[in-house]
This record gives structure tokens, C-alpha cells and sequence, in this order.
């Protein structure tokens, strides 16, 4: 059990004038048995961040500690961490017991210890009968699953998973989602996860780290960073479909973004007006998107409603209302959130 | 081809006997001429079918004792030398190019890619190109007429290195990482995890440099004098004597068969890891 601090931490690849910097200066205080995820598009610099979390890259700048300790010059197997590769990384010449084992055995733990070990993780993720098999005669599924049994074994301080369920297909993904949340229920372990998906993000986080360029745009759990998105990059990146971000709604001060989301549009008789200009049918509910009728640039709105309201026909135009207390505002120029409205 | 076409058929299977007869016919004579007295062997036409001294032709060959011309050296003891030599060649280039491969894989020194070209580079150099000066240092060494002149300068092998190092660019990082994560340090993760995986790739290489060693003319031709080092491919030819004495071809062709033996072994027994090594990537 431990926290994880990370106190300014940078990453640059190349030395002196020609770094590239990835990333920006993070900081964040994550506490002990807490599950955070950590989301962001392709690139921003997330996986780079678990990675020197595990020592696996090394740290430009700033400082991570776990536990209280200071990790930036410690190996990846002396911090007391446990990783879950995105490709799983299992040894392939080697069973699933040994695949579980090896770490032990380098660590030079008993015989004894450690088949209680493996065989304890092994039940929880009900590998028992697949021990003696090679990871290639194994599912998808079950490698996953080995390579988190991998992680479990090592009774590690901290679990870091990297995109461990992208090659799982949606419905195994769901279900593994699931025995993630339920393992950490049971174990309590820290654990910070890395994805690009969303839905992963807002499922399994008790806190999540939204991440853009580099930069850690918020900090919160799943509810804040959805009710009260602190950027425009955050209101557009969370939520599917996104939040609209108008430059000219109606009513507004000049250089500040009104968003509402989609879900909190209302079709009335009277309000903004909107041309439509394509419905998608989604079973439970629908999207329309609309062109603003007054707006200077013409901006898109997408309004979701539900399947009791009569589709609107294409190029008609039509009303909508924004439910009261619904409005975020932000800053035209920084993108960041407005408090006092 | 997937298509069916019955004349097809017959003429690829015609060019395929036919291909098989070229190969197969020169080893039959060879059989056939170990299996007669030098009389017989040297009468036109010669026997087309096996004779009746096969036994005592190889017997002769294996313990060197014979009357003929040319050199009387035991087959047995140049099998002996022959087989340490190929064996050492091999294993040591396997070694050796293992070592090096993952030295150039895994890990940043200065130089690095330098030291890459420098052994690729030598891809290019046969042993033939160097002789002269590889003979002056074995024999300013001493080492002519032993095992470590037969074999040492034939084992820093460029292919092998080149052949392992592509390999090991195919290992993914996350395997690495891995076992960084699991705490294996370097060599620790070579012996666990590369030359296991390397397995397939080892055997590949091992059938193709026993064979290379075992026919090693030209170097052992320099470095050996003395009949007791003398390896069976060299023996061949020293039981050819020239000019007008008479050579026992009988003999001659029980030692060809001899040589032949094991290398075949080799290939036939390792066949089918031989051909996994080389098309197989099993990760």
C-alpha cells in the first residue's frame, strides 16, 4: 500500500536546445488504495507518464515518489510496482506458471511461497486450469488475465496498467473491466491505469487525470470532470458525443465559450434556432445535429433526445433550450473554466 | 501450383527426377566404387551395381592400414578431427555471434554502430581474402597442427551475428520491459528469455556451420602438416597419390562415403528444427 506523488514532472527526449519536451511539468498526489486513471487522445504524453512511474523512461525533471520514496534513480524492479503491458508481454517459451513465477524466483523467494502465491492469484482469476499451458494456446482473454496474474503475485505497492484491454474485443473488454474493479475492491492496491477510452476512464476511476499535450489539463473524479470540466479540451474530450462549445451563443459576453452538452438541450417551441442537418438513430436515442440559424460562423449543435420525440426532418429548422444551470462558460482565449456565472 | 493439370503434373515431376538423378547419380558411383576391390573399380566399364567388399573397403578406410600409394592415415582418427573441428566451429560461432548480437541489440556503448558496420563489413571478407595474414598469426602463435589453428580463426562468424541480431530486433520491447519489471537483470534476461527464444534460430545456424566446418578445405590444407590433424576432407585428398602410382579408389570412395555420413546425420536429424529456425517466428 502507498501513495504515489508526483511532484513537476518533465519529460523531454534529446539534451540541450533540441529537447522535445512531452511532458509538462505534472504534478499530482495520489493516495493510498486509490484506483486513477489517467485518459487522454493518442499522444498526449500518458503512457510516457506510467512509464516513468515504472521506471521504464527516465525522469527529465521533478520527482516521483511512492510510498513516500523517492523513485527517479531506482530500477523498475526495486520500486515495488507491478505492470500490465498492453500486449501483456508474457514470456512465450515459458507456462503460465512460470510466466507468473519468474519475477518471484529472480526475487529468490521460496519454492514453497511461491507456488502458494501463484496458485492464490490463479483462482482469483480463474487460471487454474490453464497453469501448464503456453500463453500461445491461450485466449486473448486468458493472457490478459495471466498478465495481470503476473502483476497480483508480486504483492506489488502499486499496479500500473498500460491499455490492457485495447486488444480485447468490446464485450471481453466490458467484462474485464468488471474483475478490474473487483480486484481492486478485494486487494485495495494503488493503481493507476492508462487509456484513451473514455467510457474505461469514467467506469473504472475513483479520480482520473485528463491529459492533452502533455500538459494535465484536470485532476477530479469521474462526476467533477463531467459536471464541472475544467478546460474546453476536457467538455470536448469527455462526454460521447461531445460537449457543444459555441463562440457566439446567444446571450453570451464576448470572448467567452458557452458549452452545453448535447444531453441537456431541450427541443421547445421557441429558443435557439437550429437547421437540421442530420439525425442518427442510436436505439434508445437519437442525435441531431444542427447549424445555428444566427450564428456568425454557422456553429454545429448536436442535441440528443429520446426515442418518445418525433425525429425532426431534414433542413427543418427547430427550437432548443438549454436546461437552466446546464451552461459552462470558459475563457475564449485560455480555454480554461469560468467560475462565476 | 493449386491448379490441377495432369501433364502438368508429369513434366514438374520429370524435371524433379531428373534433378534428383543429376544430384543422386555421383553419389551412387561413389557407393558402388566402395563396395569393389581396386581391380574392379578401375576396369571400363566400371560395375554399375554394388559389389561384395563394401565391409572390408570401409574397414581399411577407418584403420588406415593398406599397401597403396598416397597418405596412410587412419579415417578413424580424421573423423575424430574432423567432427571436434566442426563441432567447435559451430558451437563457438554461435556463441560468439549471440553474445555480440545482444551486446549490439541491448545496449548503448559508445561506437555502437560502428562497431555494427565493422562486423558487417566483414560479411563481405571470406576467409580466402585473409588467408595470408590469418596464417602469419596462427603460426607466430603456435598454433599450427592443433585444434584451437583448425577452428579459432573460423569462428568470428558476421552472418551469425547479422542473423542473431535481426532476431533479437523482433523480440518486442514490452518482453524487455517486462522483465525489467520482474527484476532481471542483463544476463539474466539473455539466459532466460533470449537464447530460448533464440532456440529455433540456434539449430538453423548449427546445421549450417557444422556442414561449413566439416567441409573446411583450404584453411586446415595450411595449417595442418602432420597426418594425425588432418581432417577427413583433407585425407581424401592426400590418398589421391599424383603421377603414375595407383591409387586405391576403392578406398578413396569408402572415405568419400565416410565424410559424407555425418553432415547428412546432421541435416536429417535436425531437419526439423532446421527449417522452423528459418521460418518460423515464434513469439
Amino acid at each position: 500500500m502507498a501513495s504515489i506523488e508526483l511532484k513537476n514532472v518533465v519529460k523531454r527526449y534529446g539534451k540541450g536546445k533540441s529537447a522535445n519536451p512531452v511532458i509538462h511539468g505534472v504534478s499530482a498526489h495520489i493516495t493510498d488504495g486509490e484506483f486513477v486513471v489517467i485518459v487522454g487522445p493518442s499522444g498526449c504524453g500518458k503512457s510516457t507518464l506510467l512509464r516513468m512511474v515504472a521506471g521504464l523512461e527516465e525522469i527529465s525533471g521533478g520527482e516521483i515518489s511512492i510510498g513516500g520514496r523517492v523513485v527517479n534513480d531506482l530500477e523498475p524492479s526495486e520500486r515495488d510496482i507491478a505492470m500490465v503491458f498492453q500486449n501483456y508481454a508474457l514470456y512465450p517459451h515459458m507456462s503460465v506458471f512460470d510466466n507468473m513465477a519468474y519475477g518471484l524466483k529472480i526475487a529468490k523467494i521460496p519454492r514453497e511461497d511461491i507456488q502458494v502465491r501463484v496458485d492464490k492469484a490463479a483462482k482469483i482469476l480463474e487460471l487454474g486450469p490453464y497453469l501448464q499451458r503456453k500463453p500461445r494456446e491461450l485466449s486473448g482473454g486468458q493472457r490478459q488475465r495471466v498478465a495481470m496474474g503476473r502483476a497480483i503475485v508480486r504483492q506489488p505497492q502499486v499496479f500500473l496498467f498500460d491499455e490492457p484491454l485495447s486488444n480485447l474485443d468490446a464485450k471481453l473488454r466490458a467484462q474485464t473491466r468488471l474483475e478490474i474493479q473487483k480486484l481492486h475492491r478485494e486487494l485495495g492496491i494503488t493503481s493507476l491505469f492508462v487509456t484513451h477510452d473514455q467510457v474505461e476512464a469514467m467506469t473504472l476511476a475513483q479520480r482520473m487525470i485528463v491529459m492533452n499535450g502533455g500538459v494535465m489539463e484536470q485532476f477530479g473524479t469521474p462526476l467533477e470532470v463531467y459536471t464541472r470540466p475544467a478546460t474546453t479540451f476536457v467538455a470536448s474530450f469527455i462526454g460521447s458525443p461531445p460537449m457543444n462549445l459555441l463562440k457566439e451563443a446567444p446571450l453570451a459576453l464576448a470572448g467567452v465559450i458557452t458549452g452545453i452538452r448535447p444531453e441537456h438541450l431541450d427541443i421547445t417551441p421557441t429558443g435557439w434556432a437550429l437547421r437540421v442537418e442530420a439525425v442518427e438513430m442510436l436505439g434508445a436515442e437519437r442525435l441531431v445535429y444542427g447549424r445555428r440559424v444566427h450564428g456568425k460562423d454557422d456553429e454545429m449543435v448536436i442535441v440528443r433526445t429520446d426515442e418518445s420525440q418525433v425525429p425532426p426532418a431534414l433542413g427543418e429548422t427547430i427550437h432548443v433550450t438549454p436546461r437552466p444551470h446546464k451552461l459552462h462558460t470558459f475563457d475564449a482565449s485560455t480555454g480554461m473554466r469560468l467560475e462565476a456565472l | 501450383m493449386v491448379e490441377r493439370r495432369p501433364w502438368l503434373d508429369r513434366l514438374s515431376h520429370a524435371i524433379l527426377i531428373l534433378g534428383v538423378l543429376v544430384v543422386a547419380f555421383p553419389v551412387y558411383i561413389t557407393f558402388v566404387a566402395s563396395t569393389h576391390t581396386a581391380q574392379e573399380v578401375v576396369q571400363v566399364p566400371m560395375p554399375l551395381l554394388p559389389g561384395s567388399h563394401m565391409l572390408d573397403n570401409f574397414a581399411t578406410a577407418l584403420s588406415g592400414r593398406r599397401e597403396g600409394s598416397g597418405s596412410h592415415a587412419s579415417v578413424g582418427r580424421m573423423m575424430v578431427v574432423s567432427l571436434v573441428t566442426a563441432l567447435v566451429i559451430a558451437l563457438g560461432k554461435i556463441a560468439i555471434s549471440l553474445l555480440s548480437a545482444f551486446a549490439l541489440v541491448y545496449f548503448r556503448f559508445p561506437f555502437r554502430m560502428a562497431f555494427f558496420w565493422a562486423i558487417f563489413v566483414t560479411l563481405m571478407l571470406p576467409v580466402e581474402v585473409r588467408i595470408g595474414p590469418t596464417y602469419k598469426v596462427v603460426a607466430d602463435l603456435g598454433m599450427l597442427n592443433s585444434y584451437a589453428g583448425l577452428t579459432v580463426p573460423l569462428i568470428a562468424s558476421a552472418t551469425a551475428t547479422f542473423l542473431f541480431r535481426q532476431f533479437f530486433l523482433t523480440v518486442p520491447d514490452e518482453l524487455v520491459e517486462a522483465a525489467r519489471v520482474d527484476g532481471a537483470g542483463p544476463m539474466r534476461f539473455f539466459k532466460d528469455i533470449l537464447v530460448p527464444l533464440s532456440a529455433t534460430s540456434m539449430a538453423a545456424l548449427f546445421v549450417i556451420q557444422f556442414i561449413y566446418g566439416w567441409n573446411q578445405y583450404l584453411w586446415p590444407l595450411l595449417v595442418t602438416t602432420e597426418e594425425n590433424m588432418y581432417p577427413v576432407v583433407i585425407g581424401i585428398k592426400q590418398m589421391i597419390s599424383g603421377g603414375d602410382a595407383q591409387t586405391e579408389w576403392n578406398i578413396v570412395m569408402a572415405t568419400a562415403m565416410l565424410a559424407m555420413l555425418p553432415p547428412a546425420l546432421v541435416v536429417m536429424l535436425m531437419q526439423k528444427w532446421f527449417v522452423k529456425g528459418l521460418v518460423d517466428t515464434e513469439k
